[in-house]
């Protein structure tokens, strides 16, 4: 079973000599349960593949289906119960002046949850940030915190495919690992499916299957992660990153 | 004994909250020469809150408080609020850990820089888009150009880093507090970053203090460590050494990191033991 399918996929910004090709030909699939790693340079389009699926990119053209069916515009309020992002600048993402209990509550409520009280304590312990952040803005957090109410957040719908952009790149090393050995939980008990951007082949090479690499908008190759482990990437890029990570 | 650019004794940090005063920084003292200080610790430990208060950045009701925040000195905490905008930007310069945030979101980015390149030198308007163009350049910008005309919105998370650092190098700083600068950085544009701030403490004697959550970057690029956890400095050590720290709560840190040559199906986790935040504040003073 598929879960996400790429074809094709050009996403462009602006016009005239303001036009950027984010986005250029990218191809992949991802099979129910997997978990596919998006990696590659700064500014080479891997957000913008994620921001594509959730319709945040306006200009596209080729194919994305999500669960067998392909993407329509605007997405329908089923689709953000399917697939849910969590964003890189854990500081844009959260509206300053909801309180972590509103935001959590008003994702569950917006999903048509029952019991939201006994959700949110749920969800707070699920990401280890526990009570006393409920009635916390974001202002009052730190970076890492905001992180993990961004993450609660998107797993409050119970989705079955997470767009996860650079989801501990903020978070330190012990807060990176909860929060990984988290996924991984989460991915095991719900059999979720995730597509996951990160700078860092640890990371990538700790959660996921298969890996993409990317290099000025283009997919240059995509592998195992046991393939890369073995050291058998091809492209000089790859390889780079390979030979910077070790 | 080295040079002291900043001379720190007794910082607190403190939050008024529902549940009574937080302290967010308890007593931390330390120095920094020229030389790359780096400070690591796990989230919520206070990175953030130290680099903001040696600046006076806290918002209110947040407070400061501190024997002395001397620079080459002089204590900053007896500067008004205008003496301090002067001292901000000019001689001690902040990259923020929230980059987007920093930037004007309404302004191109050009025009921020351009605007930040003019008011520390008297620059002709050309001349100050040349210097634009090259110093993003510098940070492996591609299509600078393009770039001069774009909007925060428009910039990628890597990118948005890199220009926050560009910006911050234009006064040519005394000091650079970065925090978190390269956390959404590859490992190719990560190290020319690097390298900048490099030149910048070996030719110009810059002092940084560089805080992450990356150890091994720590390790790698810094000359000293801090080690902070719940407001308090519970480790310094030499960063070449920081691999063979002896705290607890410093190995934990290390053995939580996932390894690309050594898999393991499950990472290991702090187990935190409240004697840690009891302990006092380790001096950070060379
Ligand atoms: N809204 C936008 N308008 C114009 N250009 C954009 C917009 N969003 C992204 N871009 C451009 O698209 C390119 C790819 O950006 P993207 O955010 O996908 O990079 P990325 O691979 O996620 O990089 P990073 O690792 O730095 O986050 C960049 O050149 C960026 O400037
Ligand atoms: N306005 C505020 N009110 C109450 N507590 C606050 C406020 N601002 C920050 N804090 C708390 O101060 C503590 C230290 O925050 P700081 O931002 O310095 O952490 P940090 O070490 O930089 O973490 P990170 O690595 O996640 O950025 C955190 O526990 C945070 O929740
Ligand atoms: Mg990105
Ligand atoms: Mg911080």
């Amino acid at each position: 079973m598929t879960m996400l399918d790429v074809k094709s996929l050009n996403v462009w910004f602006g016009t005239g000599r303001d036009r950027v090709d984010a986005v250029k030909g990218a191809n992949f699939t991802v099979g129910q349960g997997e978990s596919f790693g998006l990696v590659g340079e700064s500014g080479s389009g891997k957000s913008t593949i994620l921001r594509a699926i959730t319709s945040l990119a306006p200009n596209w053209s080729g194919i994305i289906q999500v669960d067998g069916t392909p993407v329509v515009s605007p997405r329908p309020k089923a689709f953000f119960k399917t697939v849910q992002m969590v964003f890189q600048d854990p500081y844009a993402s959260l509206h300053p002046r909801h309180s972590v209990d509103q935001v959590l509550g008003e994702t569950l409520h917006l999903h048509g949850f029952r019991e939201i009280d006994a959700r949110v304590v749920k969800l707070l312990d699920d990401v280890g940030l526990g009570q006393k952040f409920r009635f916390r803005y974001p202002h009052q957090l730190s970076g890492g915190q905001r992180q993990r109410v961004a993450i609660a957040r998107a797993l409050a719908p119970e989705p079955k495919l997470l767009l996860l952009d650079e989801p501990t790149s903020a978070l330190d090393v012990s807060v990176q690992a909860e929060i990984l050995n988290l996924l991984a939980d989460l991915r095991q008990e719900h059999n979720l499916t995730y597509l996951m951007v990160s700078h860092d082949l640890s990371v990538v090479g700790h959660m996921c299957d298969q890996l993409a690499v990317m290099k000025d908008g283009e997919i240059v190759e995509i592998m195992s992660v046991a393939a890369l482990r073995k050291m058998e990437a091809t492209h000089p890029y790859s390889q780079h990153l390979l030979h910077a990570s070790v | 004994m080295m040079e002291q650019l900043l001379d720190i004794e007794n910082l607190w940090v403190k939050f008024p909250t529902r549940q009574g005063i937080f302290d967010a920084v308890r007593g931390v003292s330390f120095t920094l020469g020229r030389e790359r200080l780096g400070i690591v610790g796990e989230s919520g430990s206070g990175k953030s809150m130290t680099g903001r208060a040696i600046l006076r950045l806290i918002r209110p009701p947040g407070i400061v408080e501190a024997d002395y925040i001397k620079l080459e000195g002089t204590n900053l905490l007896d500067k008004t609020e205008k003496e301090m905008r002067a001292v901000r930007g000019q001689q001690i310069s902040m990259v923020m850990q929230d980059p987007k945030f920093s930037l004007n979101p309404v302004m191109t980015i050009g025009n921020q820089i351009i605007e930040a390149y003019r008011l520390h030198s008297k620059a002709s308007k050309s001349e100050a888009y040349a210097k634009s163009l090259e110093m993003l350049e510098a940070v492996s910008i591609r299509n600078p150009k393009r770039v001069m005309r774009a909007y925060p919105h428009e910039m990628s998370g890597g990118m948005g880093q890199r220009i926050m650092i560009a910006m911050m190098l234009i006064p040519n700083p005394k000091i650079l507090i970065a925090d978190e600068p390269t956390s959404a950085l590859d490992v190719s544009v990560q190290r020319q970053v690097l390298d900048i701030m490099d030149r910048l403490v070996n030719e110009r004697g810059m002092g940084l203090i560089f805080i992450s959550h990356d150890l091994n970057l720590v390790a790698d690029f810094c000359d000293r460590v801090l080690i902070m956890y719940a407001g308090r400095i519970v480790e310094v050590c030499q960063a070449d050494r920081l691999h063979e720290a002896q705290h607890p709560y410093t190995r934990g840190l290390l053995n939580s990191l996932p390894r690309f040559d050594a898999p393991k199906p499950r990472l290991e986790v702090l187990q935190r033991d409240p004697a840690w935040s009891e302990a006092p504040s380790v001096s950070g003073r060379t």
